[in-house]
């Protein structure tokens, strides 16, 4: 076991984790982050990404050990006061998202995007959310939701 | 106390955004995996690493003995309770269906068969200790090629001497439908076209985002299970029906549900063994499959070879159409198995007025994973099959494949349309449709462009697919339903309930798995009930709760469920005009009910349905013998499927050099009907689309020869990015 002590939303939290524990379970397990979920076993789909130190990661690609320290934000810490992220506001506005699963790692890695380029192109969002699988929408949605987040001050 | 808002003049056709968004893009959502029970306990699943084998023998010693295993079940262990997985829909009478255990006996019969389960206090710890289980197998040979499969060379079975489950036939000139396809053909022969082909539908992977899992909570007789499943109502009835307990005494709950695509629709060995061992051990257990347990053990779909003879007059006029198809089942007879490519048997015919028709269908075991529903189930794969050979025969008469559909299809002026296989089309109007997707398109400069760079010599040429299709939709007439033998009937139930506080709870027996149900019904009832959309609160997914229901399957939750809703609706109008009259001192003759609300006419009196509501659960001063409850239910019984249909024109660049398909323009126009939110049709529509893209150019399920599901993780099965 090994101690570990990061900031979750906001949160200080600290525990003892196997070694081997992904950050994805021990934000499940351990932190009750469920909002943050697992899709596959090959960091392919992306729905557990989340923000470590401010920047996009699959969660289910790092261990817990190596989030000591670190400033971490899941989908649950986006929403300030009862008011929704803007790229939250616009997956729905823009109806980004049907069943949901992907949609927490959708946001993140949106938000992410956005946060390096804050005017991308269609085909920039595109290649910058192509490790994000989606299999309801076709992600033409999802598009015109970065793009809406984008045209309405982005992510600030 | 009525209504706190104002309530709207029209609900339908507004691009409500979804009432089910907050949760989902704020994290609060409720998958299966989330739910945490105390005392709760982790399956993990040992599967065969083969394709057909014997099981020698299952060594569980070492996994029993780590760390925090509670037990470990094995077939043997089982055996005597499990049961066989139900096959709802046995296609003909004489269908050959093997037994279906649960947790494999003696014998394993695809790749990632269960063979045992290990019990432990947490996921991780289950999943260590299956690798201590050690299973003895005798590898046997595989049936894996369906064509060779279908000729019995090796058995996927072989205590049932054979591979071939059923055949099923439907002929015109037997039914009274149409004339003899064989004379047809024949003539064809002679003095007109035929046109013969053979094509694969591939074998696909559902590939919903959710991993499928399942949590059960016994609790003294009761027993819940919660579990990522598109039909609750379904499983029920049959956890009771297999399993010997006694279906009051079940709950089943769908919670949030990431995707479904038919995938979902099943009722799978993980969910009976989760009840099975929840029950022995009196404990809550849950189950979640990894990404590779799911594409690999979760049912499959499509997967057939589809011949077709097609004849034609010399002015390309068809005359008839025969169609043999084989279809892999995979290793078992799966809920609706067979049946998939019997929903098809309607649907090969289109939407062109074939005067005969043959089809047959021979379902074929082998020893690769169950097939069963997935997008479309058994009606796409008809689409595809017949749209290619249409473009055959334009190819053979030299005229335009837009040309050579309208000459064939069923005029608009035609409708109702009883078809050669012996549906009636309700309506339909394939010109407009054809007509607009055309204009939208620009048909004919992409036409007049493809012509330019084949005559260049242009390494990147322009290639332009067209296809119309029809489906039958609404699943649902229970007799005809019963008349195919499917062990169910199609209705769709709803209830309504009247709070008195004005608020309205609509019960659906359909279960949303991304369709936005809470959406499109709420705005159902706040048309028709005259409240305001967001007074209204949809509950589906529990049995507890809405406790009447056939799910959600075969396009069918809005146009049959829709429907029993809008019925309920009506009689809770109903029972409130005679308080209404009533309260308002006025004959129910003069009472008019628009907007929410009952007026006396000719004056200004008038109120809520809410106040009525109120005055309702108050129940101080109703008139004799009226009960006091508004609440109402209907359940929906259509007579006929509905026939959504539409034309999809694409155009693809393909570099002739690299094979690189760039997709240059898709443009579709379909007529679905009344639209209660576009923003959640196009959706819909865009969805569907990518995954038939996907089916074009990069989705396959494929074996290695002895039978290991290569593409079993999304590194190899390419859903798209």
């Amino acid at each position: 076991m090994a101690r570990i002590q990061l900031t979750v939303d906001g949160a200080s939290v600290a525990d003892d984790v196997e070694p081997r524990m992904l950050l994805v379970q021990y934000l499940r397990e351990k932190v009750g982050k469920t909002g943050t979920v697992i899709g596959c076993d090959t960091s392919n789909c992306g729905a557990c990404t989340v923000h470590l130190n401010g920047r996009s990661v699959k969660s289910c690609n790092v261990l817990a050990v190596q989030a000591d320290g670190a400033e971490v934000t899941t989908v649950e810490g986006l929403a300030q006061d009862g008011e929704l992220h803007p790229v939250q506001e616009a997956f729905r506005e823009c109806h980004g998202l049907q069943c949901g699963f992907c949609t927490p790692g959708m946001i993140m890695q949106s938000i992410d995007l956005l946060n390096e380029n804050p005017n991308p192109s269609e085909e920039e969002i595109r290649l910058g959310l192509e490790g994000n699988l989606c299999r309801c929408t076709g992600y033409h949605n999802i598009v015109r939701s970065v793009q809406h987040a984008a045209a309405n001050g982005g992510v600030s | 106390m009525t209504a706190t808002q104002a309530a709207p003049t029209n609900e339908i056709g507004r691009d409500r955004r979804r009432k089910e968004d907050q949760r989902l893009i704020t994290g609060r959502t409720r998958w299966t995996d989330n739910i945490v029970l105390p005392g709760m306990v982790h399956l993990a699943m040992v599967r065969s690493p083969f394709a057909h084998a014997k099981i020698l023998s299952v060594e569980t010693s070492a996994a029993k003995a780590a760390t925090n295993v509670v037990a470990v079940f094995t077939g043997a262990d089982l055996a005597d309770e499990q049961g066989s997985l139900p096959n709802a829909w046995p296609i003909t009478p004489d269908q050959v269906t093997p037994p279906h255990p649960s947790v494999a006996v003696d014998r394993v019969a695809f790749a990632g068969e269960i063979v045992a389960i290990v019990v432990a206090r947490s996921a991780a710890e289950a999943r260590d200790a299956a690798e201590l289980v050690d299973v003895d197998y005798e590898e046997l040979p595989a049936a894996l090629d369906l064509k060779e499969a279908a000729g019995d060379a090796v058995l996927a079975h072989p205590d049932l001497g054979t591979n071939k489950s059923a055949l099923w036939v439907f002929n015109s000139a037997e039914a009274g439908t149409g004339g003899n396809v064989d004379e047809a053909i024949s003539k064809g022969r002679g003095d007109g076209i035929v046109i013969e082909r053979e094509y694969r539908q591939q074998r696909l992977i559902p590939a919903f985002m959710e991993p499928r899992s399942v949590v059960v909570d016994p609790t003294g007789e009761q027993v819940t299970m919660w579990s990522a499943t598109q039909i609750p109502h379904i499983l029920r009835f049959l956890l009771a029906a297999v399993l010997g307990i006694p279906e009051s005494k079940v709950r089943v709950i769908a919670p949030d549900v990431g995707g479904g695509f038919g995938g979902k629709l099943q009722t799978t060995p993980e969910e009976f063994l989760a009840m099975v061992i929840a029950r022995r051990l009196g404990k809550p257990v849950k189950y979640t499959e990894t990404r590779s347990e799911s594409l690999m053990a979760g049912h499959h779909g499509r997967d057939q070879w589809q011949k077709l003879t097609l004849s034609a007059e010399k002015d390309g006029t068809v005359t008839g159409l025969k169609v043999e198809l084989l279809a892999d089942l995979g290793a078992y007879v799966a809920l609706i198995g067979g049946g998939v490519p019997v929903l098809g048997a309607f649907m090969f015919n289109a939407i062109y007025k074939f005067p005969s028709y043959h089809f047959q269908v021979q379902t074929v075991l082998t020893n690769k994973t169950w097939t069963d529903a997935y997008r479309g189930a058994g009606r796409p794969e008809a689409t595809y099959a017949i749209e290619r050979i249409m473009d055959e025969l334009a190819a053979e008469l030299g005229v335009d494949p837009i040309a050579i559909r309208e000459k064939n299809w069923i005029k608009h002026e035609e409708f109702p349309f009883t078809t050669v296989a012996g549906l009636e089309y309700d309506s339909g109007n394939y010109e407009a449709a054809t007509t607009q997707a055309l204009e939208n398109f620009g048909y004919d400069a992409l036409r007049a462009e493809q012509t330019q760079r084949r005559e260049s010599g242009d390494p990147v040429q322009l290639g332009i697919g067209v296809s119309t299709f029809t489906e039958m939709c609404g699943l649902a007439p229970s007799r005809v339903l019963g008349s195919l033998d499917y062990g169910a009937g199609g209705w769709e139930h709803a209830a309504v309930r009247m709070l008195p506080t004005g608020k309205v709870e609509a019960l659906t027996g359909a279960s949303a798995h991304g369709q936005g149900h809470e959406t499109a019904f709420s705005q159902i009832v706040a048309d028709r009930l005259g409240v305001a959309f967001e007074d209204v609160e949809v509950l589906h997914g529990d049995t507890a709760i809405a406790h009447k229901g056939l799910d959600t399957y075969g396009s069918r939750s809005l146009v049959v469920g829709g429907e029993a809703l809008v019925r309920a609706v009506d009689k809770v109008i109903e029972k409130a005009r005679p308080i209404a009259a009533h309260l308002l001192e006025a004959s129910v003759d003069d009472l008019d009910f628009s907007g929410g609300r009952f007026t006396v006419r000719g004056t200004d009196a008038g109120m809520a349905i809410g106040e009525v509501a109120l005055a309702t659960f108050a129940a101080h001063n109703l008139p004799d013998g009226v009960e006091p409850s508004l609440d109402s239910d209907a359940t929906y019984d259509p007579v006929n499927f509905n026939y959504p249909h539409g034309t999809h024109l694409c155009a693809v660049e393909i570099d002739t050099e690299t094979g690189q398909v760039k997709m240059r323009k898709y443009t579709c126009v379909d007529d679905i009907g009344n639209v209660i939110n576009p923003l959640i049709v196009s959706g819909q529509v865009h969805g569907g689309l990518v995954q038939g893209i996907a089916q074009a150019l990069w989705e396959e399920a494929v074996y290695d020869d002895t039978g290991t599901l290569v593409s079993a993780s999304f590194v190899d099965y390419l859903v798209p990015t």
